[in-house]
């Protein structure tokens, strides 16, 4: 049995549209590659490009890419060791192949990888911090590995900061039983253009928690894949992603059901304010004729602040057996509710402050499921952050009343 | 005394053809301490006389005055009239999501008083008003107005009444969705906010079965935008045998 589902482009400017649009095929058919030649540099209207600002991700479409743009610093967890190692180890390249250009190149340009191993057994005192900071304009690439070895548990935090075009390649490796956890921020200043392909391989009841986080940057574009290799594993994908002005934020994730008795939840939030805003989530699950007993679900939410901005959200569920435990998919995109500003504000609450609370609200139980508390309150801090920032633009050009 | 002051006020509605008149010129006192019935048929404007007074933004208002204790209410913000006093429980109050009860009525409490709430007593005095109205303590944890159905919603409606201690309180249609008990439990709240604070209370309804409970000191007759008789507590059976009639056949001509 096969059976393909597509919810593309809810729009919310102005009304809630629900068109749709036939998927290019299987996610299955799709084409990985660590040759370059294979993928060639996207015309933009392919599948995978199909909402992407081509122009502005340019630089990283071009092979032979350098690192002096961005640097790479790691504060361990006392369990958890750190190797800067050449393209060459051996390891590197386990976690699946690029899927598309910005990673093929990413994959192409690095000299040097960071790896961070959780050995086997350790459980991390502490949260391991991946530090990546943009220090110059050169477009860039960056290879990380993290990998958490049998029945190891551990958190690694990646975090973006400064101005950089980088392309980057985050290969996730679960060995069997282990329990880890990756957050990565992209918290990038105005003007970085980043592409990141996450890459992610679980092994036998093997867990994965993956978080991703964006705020800050022009064009942030995000592909996490998680493969699951042997029965029992487990993946949660949590994004959450906040959208001003002229910002373009993609989160394009893949879970390739390729085993029985597997378990994923996908849960993206985002919102979006200020006009040229422009979200896209795209959500494809793969179930594949041999999965089954797979239980799955993913969900995309978007709060529309303000006129003018923009979010695509399209889940995407291919099944190919009959025997799963459980598949579902949701997206919805709302208007910022104008009923509630006033209801807020009829119990004196002023304007600022009600619509804190409603955003807030909108990501709460989020936040708490990333179960990691040092990020979590940067999350809340950068979320009143984004807010503040922003309020001038919300009052300039107030959302209108949802038609009942 | 604090008195709410209506005069000669009208309203428009936006609405994609334009604006459309709903109100047509009310007249209304209140002064603390009283309460005052506002009965009349659907579609009469009794929620655009109480959206209008909170200043919802879909409403404006075109002429007419209305002060709060020599205030000009007209001039402040949805949020200033809060904190000035007025209290509107809602017909249809509004879910927020993600934001609980507990969070919410302490935000707005400080907002209100302009100060946060004594940590100690204020769990103390949630937790008692939530027991007189019946309302388990998991709604403390829960979404504001999510799930809740008609009646719990109402109920809170009378939660915040009681714990914001306004000076004027706005009920538009508190009493209906509501069981018997209910009916009572609420009008228990009401009467319990009229003892401690003296407040004066608006109250919309199309029943008399709530004035059972809560003794109005004047009814007025809202029709087609404007007070078409006012009387004692005795104009409110009177309505409730010989219905609107005799007032809708003159408002239709004089419209
Ligand atoms: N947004 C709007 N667009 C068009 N007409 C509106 C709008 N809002 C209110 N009205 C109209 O204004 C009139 C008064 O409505 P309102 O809700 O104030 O009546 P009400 O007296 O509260 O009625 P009910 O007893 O049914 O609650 C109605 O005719 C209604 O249709
Ligand atoms: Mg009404």
């Amino acid at each position: 049995m096969t059976l393909t589902t597509d919810h593309s482009r809810a729009v919310a400017d102005g009304a809630h549209s629900h068109g749709a649009v036939k998927p290019e095929g299987s996610r299955a058919e799709r084409r990985t590659s660590f040759s370059l030649d294979d993928i060639p540099v996207p015309h933009g209207r392919e599948e995978e490009w199909r909402f992407s600002p081509a122009d502005r991700l340019q630089p990283l479409f071009q092979a032979g890419l350098g690192a002096s743009g961005i640097t790479v610093q790691v504060t361990p967890a006392p369990e958890v060791t750190v190797e800067t190692v050449g393209r060459d180890d051996a390891r590197l390249g386990t976690a699946g192949k690029p899927g598309d250009r910005t990673a093929v190149t990413a994959w192409n340009a690095f000299e040097q990888a960071t790896v961070v191993t959780v050995p086997a057994e350790a459980v991390a005192t502490g949260v391991t911090s991946v530090r990546i900071d943009g220090v110059a304009e050169d477009a860039s690439a960056a290879h990380v590995l993290v990998r958490a070895e049998r029945h190891s548990q551990a958190v690694v935090v990646l975090d973006h900061a400064g101005d950089a075009t980088l392309t980057e390649t985050v290969e996730i490796v679960v060995e069997d039983g282990a329990h880890l956890t990756v957050v990565s921020v992209q918290d990038w200043a105005d003007g970085a253009v980043h592409a990141s392909s996450h890459r992610a391989r679980l092994g036998r009841d093997a867990k994965l928690k993956h978080v991703v986080v964006t705020f800050g940057g022009d064009v942030v574009r995000i592909t996490p894949d998680a493969e699951f290799t042997a029965t029992g594993g487990e993946v949660e994908m949590v994004g959450l992603y906040f959208a001003d002005t002229d910002q373009h934020q993609e989160h394009r994730l893949f879970v390739d059901h390729a085993v029985p008795d597997c378990r994923s939840r996908v849960t993206y939030k985002g919102a979006l304010q200020g006009s040229g805003a422009h979200t896209v989530w795209v959500g494809d699950v793969l179930i594949r004729a041999n999965a089954e007993n797979t239980d799955t679900y993913e969900l995309n939410r978007n709060l529309v602040l303000t006129d003018g901005a923009r979010a695509d959200s399209v889940p995407n569920l291919e099944i190919e057996t009959g025997e799963i435990a459980g598949a579902g998919h949701a997206s919805a995109t709302g208007r910022f509710d104008d009923e509630q500003l006033f209801y807020l504000q009829a119990r004196g609450i002023p304007e600022i402050e009600a619509r804190r609370l409603v955003v807030r609200g909108f990501f709460a139980e989020l936040i708490h499921e990333i179960g990691v508390p040092e990020v979590e309150e940067r999350l809340l801090a950068s979320i009143e952050a984004e807010l503040e920032k922003s309020m001038s633009v919300i009052t300039g050009a107030p959302a209108e009343a949802p038609t009942a | 005394m604090p008195t709410l002051e209506i005069r000669d006020l009208h309203v428009s509605v936006e609405t994609k053809e334009g604006p459309k008149p709903i109100l047509r010129g009310v007249d209304l006192t209140i002064a603390s301490g009283e309460t005052h019935a506002i009965m009349g048929p659907n579609g009469s404007g009794k929620s655009t006389l109480a959206s209008a007074l909170a200043g919802h933004p879909k409403y404006t208002v075109t002429s007419g005055t209305v002060t709060l204790d020599g205030e000009d209410l007209l001039a402040m913000t949805v949020d200033e009239r809060a904190r000035a006093g007025l209290f509107l429980a809602m017909q249809y109050p509004v879910e927020v999501s993600g934001v609980s009860v507990a969070n919410f009525l302490r935000t707005a409490k400080t907002a209100i008083d302009g100060q946060a709430p004594a940590l100690r007593t204020w769990g103390k005095e949630v937790r008692g008003a939530m027991e007189n109205l019946r309302m388990d303590p998991a709604f403390a944890e829960r979404s504001v107005n999510e799930g809740f159905s008609g009646g719990e919603k109402k109920r809170h409606e009378i939660l915040q009444m009681e714990l914001f201690k306004p000076r004027f309180a706005i009920l538009d249609e508190t009493d209906s969705g509501l069981d018997v008990d209910a009916l009572r439990i609420v009008s228990e709240g009401v009467n319990r906010a009229k003892e401690n604070t003296e407040v004066g209370v608006l109250l919309i309804t199309h029943y008399t079965r709530i004035l059972r409970y809560i003794k109005p000191d004047f009814v007025h007759v809202f029709v087609d935008g404007k007070i078409a008789e006012e009387g004692g507590p005795e104009l409110a059976d009177r309505l409730e045998e010989e219905g609107y009639d005799k007032y809708v056949g003159a408002g239709a001509v004089s419209a």
